[in-house]
């Protein structure tokens, strides 16, 4: 793994400065800068030492745990992260849970009752959901849920009437220390469009995913044999055949983190969800190097231990691999 | 990972066996075709994929207007069914007046666009990397795949933000990123089925009769390789239109007036109150779009992979 | 709407059950993150509206919804007759916020203005460098450094400033964001126990509201200062609502989530208007969006090819497609709201045949031209390429064949200041201080060539008045001069002068007092919610 990082910090590095325009020239707007003003500023920000030497001092300072400063903010690009990430997180969890929650069931369902109108409809309507574009979505349901119909709220993680100092930086778990009436049912309710928004397409793979793995697994001779000595069906597809099926699908979970944090970043646009999604973009288009860097080198960082998890897993859920 | 369930030694040997191959060409393309008939969803998304591909072709003959021709007295016209809509601007018009549907229709040409190039460029250049990766093995493998882990370690659509913001916004610019950004995919699917296929008897016979490595990699192990191949091709194809379109959608992608589909999404955010037109249908073209090939990667994949073929 | 009474109720519920009798909560959504809260680190219109503008005074203030300088900390002051030494007399009795963090133990004075400019000016000043990468943008972008010599305490109440040479709009520079007055023993206890970065995260000053907390990207809280030396607010707490979507922001407006919104999309005006509940005040910006011709190359260096060029471009329809209506057709460099705006002067009619003649007559035949256009939105511009695509058919309609270009906007920004530049650019300005100064030195002035005078003009008899302009301290001597300096501008057409923007503020009915800031920032001072 540690080749793969510092490949990484390579990439993230070099691609940040291979971004044409620049964060001073984008600070000095319209305005512009004198010749020597913008030479001061380079050496303020120490652009004007050869690549290496900056990759170097960025690396020297990585290892203590400085991830440097944004140009636009001036703030440490750590601290503005660890801020921002649980939002990101709390959206992406939920969304995870509710993907398998309703992912899995429907996939058993439909794989169980296969040909059925039930198993078109399901796999149908998992096929649509990974079809659309899910910025196209989120505004639509915000139009038509909190716009026309008034369920939802429009935007924001909690009710502005709540206030309290963050404690964990979850919304949920927050509003519960809180103690405050009402705080927990708010922050529930803001979550509920962004997270179906960000959780359709992991859903849709999952369904997916679990019945043909499913199906894969009711066809084997084990399964066979199992009903054939007679245990009830519903202990068959409970304990043998899911337990076998979703070895795989443990495998495509895994996967569907990366595609929830590209996910994320289009939902958080949209819902103003205060995360890391949108502090990337927006740090790109300003050419905020200390964040993109990092923000990329952190990301990066979390999606490889996901990975590394989800093989653990795997390895301990596939008895032919345990040893 | 080989659908057929005959295999003429000829064929597999590589050696030109002529009216032999196309025997079994044939018939394993009517064995495909029984398959994938099966699966009543993967037709209708084979129709209407070959419908979008006619009416790309077609557009200048069956689009009412130029997409580009902006009527100055039209500005932000409803659909036709709507009130204050005309029936030469069926489903309306954007904000400098250029007919909605036109644009849809050319757009049809960008969205295709998009998939093959991307396609094309990922497949080969994919293929290419996971063979050699695959068959020389070594530290030229452990290096490649190093590689994949890198871009697999960055969430794709900011790869490929980072990379079009680096080559600048564009459709062309798009395409790259998108395609650089699927490479993992082909050169892991490659590199896996080229290492099962390497120690079959086949392979070493070819060997013992001289084949040198080029020809062993293409002629010989690839043609067995396919079939997973051409399920991701489809695959690949729809999320490369959905990646684009969301590039469109941050401004990176294609550049106004190009009627592309997302890039119509991004210049319509606007008037989401207000001229709902503009945005619904070149979102809804998307769907239709990806929905069609997904339904049909599904038929392939069904027609394709024995394993499944009950399902 | 259920949402919208659920809430409505309950924020009445609210302001009942917190004690105090009808505590007022406003809501601002905003429309984006502050970057910090110092402002004079930064140059983000949404960074001032969060800090200076609720935090701060400074010594001078525009007078609320115009350019006007009034008195703020400082009750007058006086200019010596060379020009050189300002004095200003403080304010007294003015308190500073006391807060969980912070509390005050004198007033304001005179070593709180040495603090707020000395860290910008001294650069071995203990706050000069206090973040990484401070470098004081507005304070350089303003060229106070060469412009101010020293300044001085005069005693607790009375402060100098010594000038380098006379600058008439420097007393305007001191209303500006960067210019706000900071508390030094805030400053110092902060370097005491070693955190001087909170000066920027957790802000004490002496203006209307004080700060509570901060959540990024989320929310932002204000509370009225109690000892306000203008009176205490109406409203009790101030909360800014980080609402970066325009539709999304208008969707909270019409629920009741805020009270007030910036930036509406300008496609939804009319309903907003058409909304019983809501009410829309509107006001031209203090901003200007051009064409720049490049005048050192030809055939643009022949100011009768600029002014058929000019001719042969349609602004209503610019106005209507681009603008949707939230625009103005500009004819001079400066915008109507500002002092010394030369109505006289005639704008060059839409005349397309006339333009065919004129560029016949100038010896211009199969003109292939750039137009360059942002690729980003800006006040004065919400869609370049939009404006550009409406241009280039109007060119080709006088036989002129344009050729769109885009730049990443760093890039655009650096490449249209060469003197070389192939094309014309599509650009703007939004006004600083409220001095035409402002403008036409800025943008078309001798000595900004190169820099921000993108058509790379100088005229001698332009640069000749507005340099006299700049010395006289006489407003109707300026104006006079500045009058005259548009008339040579519209004969000469370094520009086609396309449009202001007119700025929208959807706001509840409900909300009272709120003016409108030329300069586009949005202050929250004297504004009160009717019951």
């Amino acid at each position: 793994m540690i080749p793969t990082f510092i490949g990484v910090s390579i990439v993230a590095f070099s691609f940040i400065r291979l971004l044409p325009g620049d964060p001073i020239m984008l600070l000095a707007g319209e305005r512009g800068m004198s010749e020597e003003r913008y030479q001061q500023l380079q050496a303020l920000y120490g652009f004007d030492q050869p690549l290496f030497v900056q990759y170097f001092n960025y690396m020297t300072d990585l290892l203590q745990g400085d991830f440097g400063t944004s140009i636009v903010t001036k703030r440490p690009v750590l601290q503005e992260f660890l801020t921002l990430f649980p939002a990101t997180i709390e959206l992406s969890l939920c969304a995870i849970i509710v993907a398998i929650a309703v992912g899995v069931p429907l996939g058993v369902i439909a794989a169980v009752r296969r040909g059925s109108w039930l198993d078109q409809t399901v796999m149908g309507a998992a096929l649509v959901g990974y079809s659309m574009p899910i910025f196209w979505w989120g505004l639509l349901l915000i139009i038509f849920f909190s716009g026309i119909l008034g369920w939802t709220p429009v935007s924001g993680r909690i009710s502005l009437l709540y206030f309290f100092p963050p404690v964990t930086g979850f919304m949920l778990i927050d509003s519960l220390l809180s103690g405050q009436a009402g705080a927990f049912k708010s922050a529930l309710s803001h979550l509920i469009l962004p997270t179906i928004v960000l959780a359709t397409i992991p859903l849709a793979v999952i369904a997916r995913q679990t019945r043909s793995a499913m199906l894969e697994v009711l066809g084997e001779d084990y399964v066979r044999t199992a009903r054939s000595k007679g245990l009830p069906p519903r202990r068959v597809i409970g304990l043998h055949a899911l337990r076998n099926a979703l070895i795989p699908v443990v495998t495509t979970i895994g996967l569907q983190v990366g595609v929830l944090l590209a996910g994320a970043i289009l939902t958080e646009t949209i819902f103003s969800w205060p995360g890391i999604g949108k502090w990337m973009v927006d740090s790109v288009f300003k050419r905020d190097y200390a964040v993109v860097q990092g923000g990329l080198l952190l990301i990066a960082a979390i999606i490889m231990i996901v990975n590394l998890i989800v093989d653990v897993l795997y390895g301990l859920i596939n008895p032919r691999i345990r040893h | 990972m080989t659908s057929t369930n005959t295999k003429d030694p000829n064929a597999a040997v590589g050696l030109e066996g002529g009216t032999v191959i196309a025997v079994t060409r044939r018939a394993r393309l009517a064995e495909f075709w029984y398959y994938f008939s099966q699966n009543r969803g993967a037709v209708i998304g084979l129709y209407v994929f070959l419908a979008i591909v006619a009416i790309a072709l077609l557009a200048p003959l069956i689009a009412p207007h130029s997409p580009s021709l902006q009527n100055r007295g039209f500005f932000l016209l409803p659909p036709v069914w709507q009130e204050g809509g005309n029936w030469s601007f069926l489903l309306g018009t954007d904000a400098v007046g250029r007919d909605v549907l036109s644009r849809l229709i050319y757009g049809a040409r960008f969205s295709l666009f998009i998939g093959v190039v991307v396609v094309s460029v990922a497949v080969s250049v994919g293929i290419l990397v996971g063979l050699i990766a695959g068959y020389f093995r070594g530290a030229v493998d452990t290096v490649i795949m190093r590689v994949m882990d890198i871009i697999l370690a960055f969430p794709s659509l900011l790869l490929a933000l980072v990379l079009v913001a680096i080559l600048g916004p564009g459709l062309v610019n798009a395409m790259i990123a998108i395609a650089l950004v699927q490479q993992p995919h082909y050169v892991r699917l490659t590199r896996a089925a080229v290492m099962s296929e390497k120690g079959r008897d086949y392979v070493t016979a070819a060997r013992v009769a001289g084949a040198g490595n080029i020809r062993l990699m293409f002629k010989t192990i690839l043609p067995n390789c396919t079939a997973p191949l051409i399920v991701q091709a489809a695959l690949s194809f729809s999320t490369a239109i959905l990646d684009a379109a969301a590039l469109g959608f941050l401004g990176m992608g294609a550049q106004p007036p190009t009627p592309e589909w997302g890039t119509m999404l991004a210049e319509a955010r606007e008037f989401i109150l207000r001229a709902w037109w503009v945005v619904t249908f070149p979102g809804l073209a998307i769907l239709i779009t990806v929905l069609a090939i997904n339904l049909m990667g599904d038929g392939l994949r069904d027609a394709l992979d024995p394993k499944l073929k009950r399902s | 709407m259920k949402n919208k009474l659920t809430f409505a109720a309950a924020l009445l519920a609210a302001t009942v059950l917190s004690g105090a009798a009808g505590a007022k909560t406003l809501v601002y959504c905003s429309e984006g993150s502050p970057e910090g809260f110092d402002p004079a680190l930064y140059t983000a219109g949404t960074t001032f509206d969060a800090s200076s503008k609720p935090v701060y005074n400074r010594l001078v203030q525009f007078e609320p919804g115009t350019t006007n300088t009034v008195p703020g900390l400082a009750e007058s002051w006086e200019i010596s007759d060379d020009g050189l030494e300002v004095t200003f007399k403080l304010r007294e009795g003015v308190k500073f916020h006391t807060t969980d963090f912070f509390t005050p133990s004198r007033d304001f004075n005179a070593d709180d203005v040495l603090f707020s400019f000395n860290r910008q000016l001294q650069e071995d000043h203990p706050y000069h460098a206090y973040v990484e990468g401070a470098s004081w943008e507005y304070f350089n972008g303003m060229s106070m450094p060469d412009l101010v010599k020293s300044i001085e305490k005069v005693d607790d109440y009375t402060v100098k400033f010594v000038l380098n040479r006379p600058e008439a709009p420097f007393i305007a520079n001191l209303a500006m964001d960067f210019a706000s007055i900071f508390s030094k023993e805030y400053a110092d206890q902060l370097s005491e126990a070693g955190n001087l970065s909170d000066l920027n995260q957790k802000p004490v000053g002496t203006g209307p509201f004080q700060f509570v907390a901060y959540q990024p990207d989320a929310v932002i809280r204000y509370k009225a200062h109690p000892d306000y030396w203008n009176g205490k607010q109406p409203i009790d707490d101030l909360v800014f609502a980080i609402t970066t979507e325009a539709s999304v922001r208008q969707q909270k407006l019409i629920a009741g989530e805020c009270h007030i919104t910036p930036y509406p999309n300008p496609a939804d005006i009319e309903s907003l208007k058409a909304n019983e509940a809501l009410k829309v005040d509107e006001q031209e910006g203090l901003n200007v969006g051009y064409l720049a011709y490049n005048t050192k190359v030809a055939p643009f260096d022949n100011a009768q090819v600029r002014k058929a060029l000019n001719m042969a471009i349609n602004k209503e329809a610019i106005l209507d497609a681009v603008f949707q209506g939230a625009g103005q057709a500009a004819k001079n460099p400066i915008p109507p709201t500002m002092w010394s705006y030369n109505d006289a002067v005639e704008d060059d009619a839409y005349d397309p045949e006339a333009s065919k003649k004129m560029l016949e007559e100038a010896g211009v035949s199969d003109l292939s031209m750039k137009v360059w256009a942002m690729p980003v939105q800006r006040p004065y511009n919400p869609n370049a390429r939009r404006m550009a695509e409406l241009i280039q058919e109007d060119f080709s309609k006088v036989g002129v064949n344009v050729e769109i270009v885009s730049y990443e906007w760093g890039e655009y920004l650096e490449r249209s200041k060469a003197e070389d530049r192939d094309g014309a650019v599509l650009l703007g300005w939004t006004g600083d201080n409220g001095d035409p100064d402002n403008f036409l030195a800025v943008l078309l002035g001798c000595d900004a060539v190169g820099g921000s005078n993108r058509a790379q003009w100088c005229n001698e008899e332009f640069d000749g008045l507005i340099q006299k302009a700049k010395t006289l301290s006489s407003q109707e001597e300026r104006a006079e001069l500045y009058e005259e300096a548009q008339l040579v501008f519209k004969r000469e057409a370094p520009w086609a002068t396309i449009a202001h923007s007119v700025v929208h503020m959807p706001m509840r009915k409900e909300v009272t007092g709120y003016k409108m800031d030329p300069l586009g920032g949005h202050a929250f001072e004297g504004v009160d919610i009717a019951e």
